[in-house]
Parts: C-alpha cells; sequence; structure tokens
C-alpha cells in the first residue's frame, strides 16, 4: 500500500496530542509523518509554564521526546518553520528551504500574546508569556528591576504577575476593565478576588487606559493613562489577550473569521478538505478555544477522521478550575445568568473570604452555572450537576452554604447518580462510561483505570472523583478491593487488632505461627509491633519485639539522611524550665549537635551518632528529661497557648491542661502519629484546630475539636462535643483515641479515618458520647491499661546493658563510622553533600 | 596467581540479635550481619546503602518476599535479598555479599 504524506505544522500542546493520538490509534504505519516545529524544542506543557520560574526546568515540562518520536518513525524538523501553503501543487515550503509534498496537512499552529499597539510597546523590557524563550527573557529583564507590571488582569495576567511577584518585583497589574476578570466573574467575585490578590501585595489598577509608554524617571518606562496618572516600571508585561496564528491560512485563501481564526467545520476541517486545523488557531464555530482541553478533542477528531471514522468535533466546554496565586477561582457554564428565567443564589462569606454563587433554571430545577472564589471545594459536584442536567436538591443553595456538622449525605451528589455519559476527565475526554468499559476490561484498582483510559493524568483535578468512583464500582462488583496488610496475613489491621485482643497474643511470633505464614516484612512486623504496644504497652527493645521495630523505633531516635539520628526530649505542653534548657544546650555543646526548635514545641537535637544515644539520653535523663516519642507513631506533643495564667485575654489554663494531657497519653501507640494542640480562649493561639485533638478553652469549660491535620492535606478539626468539664472531656479523649486505635487503617491519621468514617462525625459522636457500640467501658479501661503501664523507653534503655550493645557502630570494634563527615553552616552542623565529602576534612572526631 | 580466600573471625555470636541486623567491621569494610536463629544462619551483606549513601542497611527490617529473604533499607525502604544482594527494585544495583558460617559460637567470614 502506498503510504500517504502527513504533515503536521506546529508542536505545541495539541499537535503533541495530535501524534500521540495517532500512536495510540495504530495508524502511524499508513503514513509518513513530518512535523514541523518552530521552536527550538519540541512540545512541552504550557499549562504550567510557570512552573519554570519554581524551579521545574524544560526538561520537567516536554511533553514530546524526540527517542520516542523516532520510534514512531516521525520525521521531526525542530526549529524549522513552515512559510507558505501551496495548495495547488499540495506543498508546504519552509524558512530551511524545504519543499514538502503533502496528501493531508494539519495546521496547529496556536496562537500568540496580542500586544496593544500603544506607542512605545516594542522598547526594550517589554516582553509577553507563552514560551519558555519568553520566560528566560523575563528572568533576565527582572534582573536589577525593582518595579513589573503586567498589562491585563484576566488569568494569564494574573499568573504573570504571581511569577513577577515570586521575582521579586514589586508588582502591579494594570486591566483596562472596570474590574479582574471580567467576562468570567461578576462584581462579587471580582471584588473578592481583588481584595485577596491585593493582600498578597500586589497592586492592582483598574479601568486604566495605557496611552503611551516612555522614558522614565525612576524606573526604566514610564506608563501614562488616560486618566492623566502614570506608573513609572522597569519590566512591562503584556498580557493583553491570545489572537490565532492563522497567517499560513490567510495566505493561501483559506477560510479565516473576522477577527482572526482559521475556520474549522465538525470534522475540524478547513475549507480546503485536505487541510484539517486544531487547537488555538482553529475557529470552530464562530468561536476559539484558549484551552487545551478542547484543543485535545479536536486532535482526537482528526485522528478519527483520517482513519475514516465519523467523529465530530461539536464544541467544548469551558468551565474551569484553578488556582490563582494560591487563590482557588472557578467559573461553570452560564456564571453571569444569561439564560432567560435564570435565578441565582450569593453566598458571601467576608470573614473568610469566600464567594460563590449558583445561576439555577427558572424551575429550579437545574443548575445552569457558577462562580466559586476562594474555596472551590464544590467544583467538581457543580459541574457534575451542571453538566449533566442533574435534578437539583430541593433548597439548591445548601450546595454553596458551608454545613456546620451537620450530615453531607443529602447534598453530597452520589456518584451513582451520574449518567455514563459524563464526563469525569474533561482534559483527556474520559466519561464515566469508558471508566466503566475499562473496568469491565480488566482494570482492577485505580492505577490501572489511569493507565488504561487516561484520566486524571492531565490537570489532576478530577483526581478524587475518579478515585471515589473506581472504588464504588469496584465494591458493587463485589470485586473484594484486597484489604490485606501483606503477604503473611490475610487480614485487616483491624482483624490483626482484634485477634490480638481477643487471643491475647503478645508476640509476632506467636500471631504469626497462628494466623500468618512466611517471615514476615517490613510492613507487618512495625505494624503488629504497634498493635501489640498499643494492647499490652510492653518494652519495645524487649527480645521478641525488637527484631518488630522501624530503626527509629529500635534506636529510638529518628534517623537522618546520612544515618545519623536526631534526639528530641520531651517538653510537656512546651513548658521547659531554664535548668532544662541549660541542660540541653549543654548536651548539644558537648556532642557538636545541631539544634532546631520544632514545630511542636520543643527542640530537636540532629546529627548524634549511633554509639552516641545512650550517653546522650543518660546526661539528659540526668537533668529530668524523658523520652520524647518524636520517633514512634505514638503521640508527639500537645502543643499550648500560655493561657490565662499569663495571657490577658485567657479564660482558662491551657498550659497546665495540656501538660497534664501530654503526660496521660505519652507512650501511647497509634496507626499514626497523634498530635494536640490546648487554647487558652478563642484567639487560638496554639492552632488547636489543626491538629488531631483540639481543645480551645471557653466560659464554661472546654470544647473538643477532632480530626484536623496540618502537613501535605491539612484539615480544620470538626467540633465534637462543647463547654466539657474535664473530666468529661478526659473521658471522651480516652475513648475516642482507644476507638481510632481499633478501626485506624495502618498509617492512616485522624484526618482521613474520620474522612472514611462510615456515619462521619455523627456516627463517631454516637459511639463516644451515647455508647451506641457499649464498648466504652472498655476502651476506658483500655486505656488505662496503657496509661499505667508508662515508662520512659530511654530509662529503661540505659539502665539495660543488653539493650546497650545494640548500640555499638560496630560490634567488633571501637570506630566510627568515617562516612558520617559534617560541614559548618551558620554556626552549626550540617550533613556534607557526597561531593563535599570528597574533599572535606571531617570536623568531628571521635570523642 | 588467585588470592587464597580465608575464613576470618568476624564477632560472636551473642554479639547478635535474633532476627534483626548489626554491623560488623572487616578491616576498612563494614558489614551488616543478620541472625536467624530458627536457621542458625547469619547473612552478611555490604553495610552500605547505594541509594542512601550512607552505612545503615544493618539497622533495616527483615523479611520475606515470595519464600526469599530481605532486608529493607532503613532509608528509602529499597528491598535486598539477603543471599545474593541483590536489589528488587532495581536490577542493576545490588550489596556485597560474603559467606558466614558458625563455629562455636562464633561467627566466621570468608574473604576473597
Ligand atoms: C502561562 C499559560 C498558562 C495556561 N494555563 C492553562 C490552563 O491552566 N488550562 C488550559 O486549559 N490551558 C492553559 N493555557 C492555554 C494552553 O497552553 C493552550 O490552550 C495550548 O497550549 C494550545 O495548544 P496549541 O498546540 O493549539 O498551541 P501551542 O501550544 O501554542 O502550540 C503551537 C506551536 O506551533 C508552532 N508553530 C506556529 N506556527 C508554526 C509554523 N508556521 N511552523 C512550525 N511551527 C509553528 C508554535 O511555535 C508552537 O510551538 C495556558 C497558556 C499559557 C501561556
Ligand atoms: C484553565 C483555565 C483557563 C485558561 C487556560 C484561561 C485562559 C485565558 C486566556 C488565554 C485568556 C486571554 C484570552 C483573550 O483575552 O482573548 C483569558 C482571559 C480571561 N480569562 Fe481565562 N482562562 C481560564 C480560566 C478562567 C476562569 C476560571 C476565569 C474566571 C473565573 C477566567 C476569566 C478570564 C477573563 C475575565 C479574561 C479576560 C477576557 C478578555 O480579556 O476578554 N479565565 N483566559
Ligand atoms: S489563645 Fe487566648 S489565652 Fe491563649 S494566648 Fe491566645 S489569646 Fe491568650
Amino acid at each position: 500500500m502506498n503510504k500517504q504524506n502527513l504533515v503536521v505544522v506546529g508542536n505545541g500542546m495539541v499537535g503533541h496530542q495530535f501524534l500521540q493520538s495517532l500512536a495510540d490509534s495504530g495508524q502511524l504505519d499508513q503514513f509518513n509523518v513530518t512535523v514541523f516545529c518552530e521552536e527550538p524544542r519540541l512540545a512541552y506543557d504550557r499549562v504550567y509554564l510557570s512552573s519554570y520560574f519554581s524551579g521545574a526546568t524544560a526538561e520537567d515540562l516536554a511533553m514530546g521526546q524526540i527517542d520516542v518520536y523516532q520510534s514512531w518513525g516521525l520525521n521531526v524538523l525542530i526549529g524549522e518553520a513552515v512559510t507558505s501553503i501551496d495548495r495547488d501543487a499540495q506543498h508546504v515550503h519552509t524558512n530551511k528551504g524545504t519543499t514538502l509534498f503533502y496528501d493531508k496537512l494539519v495546521l496547529a499552529t496556536g496562537s500568540y500574546p496580542f500586544v496593544p499597539p500603544v506607542p512605545g510597546h516594542t522598547r526594550e523590557h517589554c516582553l509577553v508569556y507563552r514560551t519558555i524563550e519568553d520566560l528566560e527573557a523575563i528572568k533576565a529583564s527582572a534582573t536589577g528591576a525593582k518595579v513589573g507590571v503586567v498589562v491585563g488582569g484576566g488569568l494569564l495576567g494574573l499568573e504573570a504577575a504571581k511569577a513577577i511577584k515570586d521575582l521579586g518585583l514589586e508588582t502591579h497589574v494594570v486591566e483596562f476593565a472596570p474590574r479582574l476578570m471580567a467576562v468570567q466573574l461578576d462584581e462579587g467575585g471580582g471584588n473578592l478576588l481583588r481584595k485577596k490578590i491585593e493582600d498578597l501585595g500586589v497592586k492592582v489598577h483598574t479601568g486604566k487606559n495605557t496611552q503611551q509608554i516612555v522614558d522614565g524617571k525612576d524606573a526604566y518606562h514610564r506608563m501614562e493613562f488616560a486618566d492623566g496618572e502614570v506608573l513609572e516600571t522597569d519590566l512591562i508585561l503584556f498580557s493583553a489577550g491570545i489572537r490565532p496564528r492563522d497567517n499560513l491560512a490567510r495566505d493561501c485563501g483559506l477560510e479565516v473569521g473576522e477577527r482572526g481564526g482559521i475556520v474549522v467545520d465538525n470534522n475540524c476541517q478547513t475549507s480546503d478538505q485536505k487541510i484539517y486545523s486544531i487547537g488555538e488557531c482553529a475557529l470552530w464555530s464562530g468561536r476559539i478555544y484558549g484551552l487545551v482541553a478542547p484543543g485535545y478533542a479536536m486532535a482526537k477528531v482528526v485522528v478519527e477522521q483520517l482513519s475514516g471514522g465519523d467523529k465530530q468535533f461539536l464544541g467544548a466546554d469551558m468551565s474551569t478550575k484553578l488556582k490563582l496565586m494560591g487563590i482557588d477561582v472557578a467559573s461553570i457554564g452560564d456564571a453571569h445568568g444569561h439564560t432567560k428565567g435564570a435565578l441565582s443564589y450569593t453566598y458571601n462569606d467576608q470573614v473568610n473570604q469566600i464567594y460563590k454563587k449558583i445561576v439555577v433554571s427558572e424551575t429550579g430545577n437545574e443548575l445552569l452555572g457558577a462562580i466559586l472564589v476562594g474555596e472551590a471545594n464544590d467544583y467538581g459536584t457543580l459541574l457534575q450537576y451542571a453538566l449533566n442536567g442533574i435534578q437539583l436538591p430541593k433548597n439548591p443553595e445548601t450546595l454553596i452554604v458551608p454545613n456546620f456538622g451537620g450530615d453531607d449525605a443529602e447534598t453530597g451528589l452520589g456518584i451513582s447518580a451520574l449518567p455514563d455519559t459524563a464526563h469525569i476527565c474533561s482534559c483527556h475526554d474520559v466519561t464515566k462510561g469508558a471508566i466503566f468499559c475499562s473496568i469491565e476490561a480488566g482494570a482492577q484498582t485505580v492505577c490501572e483505570v489511569k493507565a488504561a483510559t487516561k484520566a486524571a493524568s492531565g490537570c489532576g483535578g478530577c483526581n478524587q472523583l475518579l478515585t471515589d468512583l473506581v472504588n464504588h464500582e469496584l465494591e458493587q462488583r463485589g470485586v473484594t478491593v484486597s484489604h490485606d496488610i501483606c503477604e503473611h496475613f490475610a487480614f485487616t489491621r483491624e482483624d490483626l487488632y482484634n485477634i490480638i485482643r481477643i487471643e491475647e497474643i503478645k508476640t509476632f511470633d506467636g500471631l504469626l505461627s497462628k494466623h500468618g505464614h512466611g517471615h514476615g516484612c517490613e510492613i507487618c512486623k512495625p505494624l503488629v509491633g504497634s498493635l501489640l504496644a498499643s494492647c499490652w504497652n510492653e518494652y519495645i527493645l524487649d527480645k521478641p519485639h525488637v527484631g518488630l521495630q522501624d530503626t527509629n523505633d529500635t534506636f529510638m531516635a529518628n534517623m537522618q539522611k546520612d544515618g545519623t539520628y536526631s534526639v528530641v526530649p520531651r517538653v510537656p505542653g512546651g513548658e521547659i524550665t531554664p535548668d532544662q534548657l541549660i541542660a540541653i544546650g549543654q548536651v548539644g555543646k558537648k556532642y557538636n549537635l545541631y539544634t532546631k526548635v520544632t514545630g511542636g514545641q520543643r527542640i530537636d537535637l540532629f546529627g548524634a551518632r549511633l554509639e552516641e544515644l545512650p550517653e546522650i539520653w543518660k546526661e539528659l535523663i540526668d537533668a529530668g528529661m524523658e523520652t520524647g516519642h518524636a520517633y514512634g507513631k505514638s503521640l508527639r506533643t500537645v502543643k499550648s497557648c500560655v493561657g490565662s495564667t499569663w495571657c490577658r485575654y485567657g479564660v482558662d489554663d491551657s498550659t497546665g491542661l495540656a501538660i497534664e494531657l501530654e503526660n496521660r497519653y505519652k507512650g501511647l501507640r497509634a496507626p499514626h502519629k497523634i498530635k494536640f494542640g490546648v487554647s487558652g480562649c478563642t484567639r487560638e493561639c496554639a492552632e488547636a484546630q489543626s491538629k488531631d485533638i483540639g481543645i480551645i478553652a471557653t466560659e464554661k469549660g472546654w470544647n473538643l475539636y477532632l480530626c484536623g491535620n496540618g502537613g501535605m492535606k491539612p484539615r480544620h478539626a470538626d467540633l465534637f462535643a462543647t463547654d466539657l468539664d474535664k473530666d468529661t472531656l478526659v473521658k471522651y479523649i480516652d475513648r475516642f483515641l482507644m476507638f481510632y486505635i481499633k478501626t485506624g487503617k495502618r498509617l492512616q491519621r485522624t484526618s482521613v479515618w474520620m474522612e472514611n468514617l462510615e456515619g462521619g462525625l455523627e456516627y463517631l459522636r454516637k459511639v463516644v458520647i451515647d455508647d451506641h457500640l457499649g464498648m466504652n467501658e472498655t476502651l476506658e479501661s483500655q486505656m488505662d491499661h496503657v496509661v499505667a503501664t508508662y515508662e520512659c523507653e530511654w530509662k529503661r534503655t540505659i539502665e539495660d546493658e543488653d539493650a546497650l550493645k545494640r548500640f555499638r557502630t560496630f560490634v567488633n570494634s571501637e570506630k566510627t563510622d568515617n562516612n558520617i563527615v559534617f560541614i559548618q553552616e551558620r554556626g552549626q552542623i550540617r550533613p556534607a553533600t557526597e561531593e563535599e565529602k570528597a574533599v572535606a576534612e571531617p570536623i568531628k572526631m571521635i570523642m | 596467581m588467585t588470592k587464597q580466600s580465608e575464613w576470618l573471625d568476624l564477632c560472636s555470636i551473642g554479639d547478635l540479635v535474633e532476627n534483626s541486623g548489626v554491623c560488623a567491621l572487616l578491616k576498612e569494610q563494614q558489614i551488616a550481619l543478620f541472625y536467624l536463629p530458627a536457621e542458625q544462619k547469619v547473612y552478611a551483606v555490604g553495610q552500605y546503602d547505594p541509594f542512601g549513601n550512607a552505612n545503615v542497611i544493618s539497622r533495616g527490617i527483615i523479611g520475606s518476599k515470595e519464600g526469599k529473604l530481605f532486608v529493607a533499607s532503613p532509608l528509602y525502604k529499597q528491598h535486598f535479598l539477603l543471599e545474593d544482594g541483590c536489589c528488587l527494585e532495581d536490577e542493576t544495583v545490588s550489596l556485597p555479599v560474603w559467606k558466614t558460617q558458625i563455629i562455636n559460637e562464633r561467627v566466621m567470614i570468608q574473604t576473597v
């Protein structure tokens, strides 16, 4: 068979997707494909362009890979642009003198930034934001500059403003319209966005019409506005819109739009049947899509068309959610309520700076559009309502009004409510139906579904929805998603916990011989070690337990990257005497340790060698200190504010309570680490609501908050009970912790545990307060056992000759590890890098 | 001329920790020793973690995967087989291994 000549002009995001889809479709062998790529590098991810400023490299952003392209047999010409098309001869000509015949031609030339032709716009340090080269130019211009101005307050402008701000420049945004993002946002949303952006230190000037740019007095440029005002700046970045690159098409007589854009039909064919156009250069039904997802959809249509398929492009949804300078902004469908009879609900929280609006149909049955600023967690749900015309709940406002402790089940959109045509991943155009197909075809996990469908591999916005959907469907199909902890035990963590409790099993070997097989592994050993400790609280370095512990637990210190350890004495409630401070300081000095104050109100000493740990601890214990369990999946700290004892505002003794609680629960081992916070009044200086257990003093007692988290995925703790007296408070905490220890999964923090707890907060209240399971007495006595059997593991260890032997670096030599090398920095040590090790003299000698 | 291999006395069984690891020094070489009392066997592999660039292997947890014994690095959790030092995550990487035997409560190691 004769191969057809397929020529692709442009290797941007959409051009790349076209090649990828073509390869995926298995049609490559029917074409001789030639790709003209004008830029000096193959396609890269423009959507994440700004990350180039925060450290991403061109390689990180790369989408097209030359070796992959070559393995597909493509002829790729980098740095070569097509300059004209001869439609009669079916030739393209390039800037390097190439002439090439095509059977089929695909134009994916994208767009260019529009620069308003104000006098002075071609001056030096007037730049745009579209390519990696643009960003390099911005970086170069920014060195030595103090002030930067972005012209244009749309999405790109604001993203560019962030970049300029991150480069350390005083940043201004100049917008012609009376508010930011005027088209998509209404006044309420726009005002809030402006306020938030100004809070970040970016100056916003709206309603400004730039007349000319001339030499500045204090800075390089001076911008003069129609209203007579001026602004001096060293750098100007234009982000005033994009224009399609349609000149090739225009010059060869293809139909183009009045205001630009290569006209295409539903097949993405131009007015010449042999020529297709896709992406930002294409004008479909009178509009240009400035987003990647519609471009990707067009690319797939053309791949189908080439093989004689009849897939068509029928428009795309422009709803979007994004983070602008860290601020969530989203707009869905008819956000302005242009539809006849449309009604809207608005929620405007000026305290927490959240603005939400939904637009519903005249009948109140359907969601037409929405705007979210400041918080966009509901985006996924709202979008599904809008796209699929799902019947709204009786009171649609419940969709945007916060839900204080109520039951989410009422408003949360059931996954089963979605039709098969529902778009789950808009980046890669994956429907619920397609996801089910992949499960039908054998995908058994979220990962496998992602691999099979590409869902959630674009912007990632649909990740949560996808995971819920897949797991729900797998369960529906009776696929038991295996919850076995590892190959040695066919049980969940909770099963093992119950077995250990009921059969009173005291050792790993006992459990393994009765209920498991093999030798165990690094998953089940620490897990069982933790369960045994939660239940029986025996010394973790006892012979049957020692091999179960992670290195941190074995040596009761935290291993650092160079194999040295850090040491953290307990400082209950963060209260510490001057003598204890001095003792810690002396130890730090004597052993030349790096010292740092931790986020948990205590002091971390880094760089201790294995063999030094016992001596260090002996000195700390002699000074009255105890182990801080910083190494364990166990209670870490109870952070507190100074409370009513000293503070003018305090209503109760938060420090006193914190110390009491820390002493009660210290040493308690759990599925993961546990942190507490106690504040003396609602000002919340201890940030208790970001902790697993948060307590805030009220005029009438203590409010208890549960399952908060900082870290990677912050979660505000839920208000669990109010105005408790101390005894009740402690009882509730006892029950809560033991219930979590019993039912939590391996390495599951309380926040995630709560998110997955069937029945949620209400159910937890039933268990802990109403004794729904009839087990509170048991839970309390289990906790009492742990509290009563507490001992400082380090104190025990330094008195135990046998245990101490373990802390020798070498069992047969007094030498120390010569691979541990430190460098001085800011007056303290730090581990040497591999390069430094090659040249450095160790500064820390054997004592 | 080939170098003669010999058996050297490294340490006593009492220096080892059951079902766990310790480190011994053989000239300048750091060797991780894992003692499995059930099999009366001591495994000897290199102490240097080639991923973490630190001498820590003896402080990892030992376990089995499909019947094969391994140690998991305490730093980044790669698995190395105790038998031949092979890394399960990256076949191009392995730890050195030594033959051992227990004679009269002493751990003997074969040098090459
Ligand atoms: C900073 C930034 C952030 C963005 N954020 C988002 C986002 O969050 N979400 C989203 O959906 N979209 C976003 N976009 C838009 C998105 O990047 C574009 O929609 C997408 O890149 C369009 O792809 P394209 O292939 O049509 O055009 P381009 O990616 O512009 O590719 C066209 C390519 O063709 C080349 N070319 C042009 N003419 C010729 C010729 N004659 N010969 C050879 N080569 C030629 C060009 O050099 C270019 O490399 C963002 C864009 C920018 C700049
Ligand atoms: C992935 C998401 C988005 C992308 C890639 C994107 C891209 C763009 C681009 C390229 C422009 C300049 C185009 C032009 O002016 O012709 C633009 C302008 C604009 N965008 Fe967006 N946008 C996104 C989401 C949003 C959202 C969510 C909003 C509002 C909530 C928004 C509001 C605006 C406004 C008001 C303008 C200025 C319009 C104009 O100048 O005519 N954009 N956007
Ligand atoms: S939380 Fe209240 S009591 Fe505690 S320090 Fe702050 S203001 Fe004072």
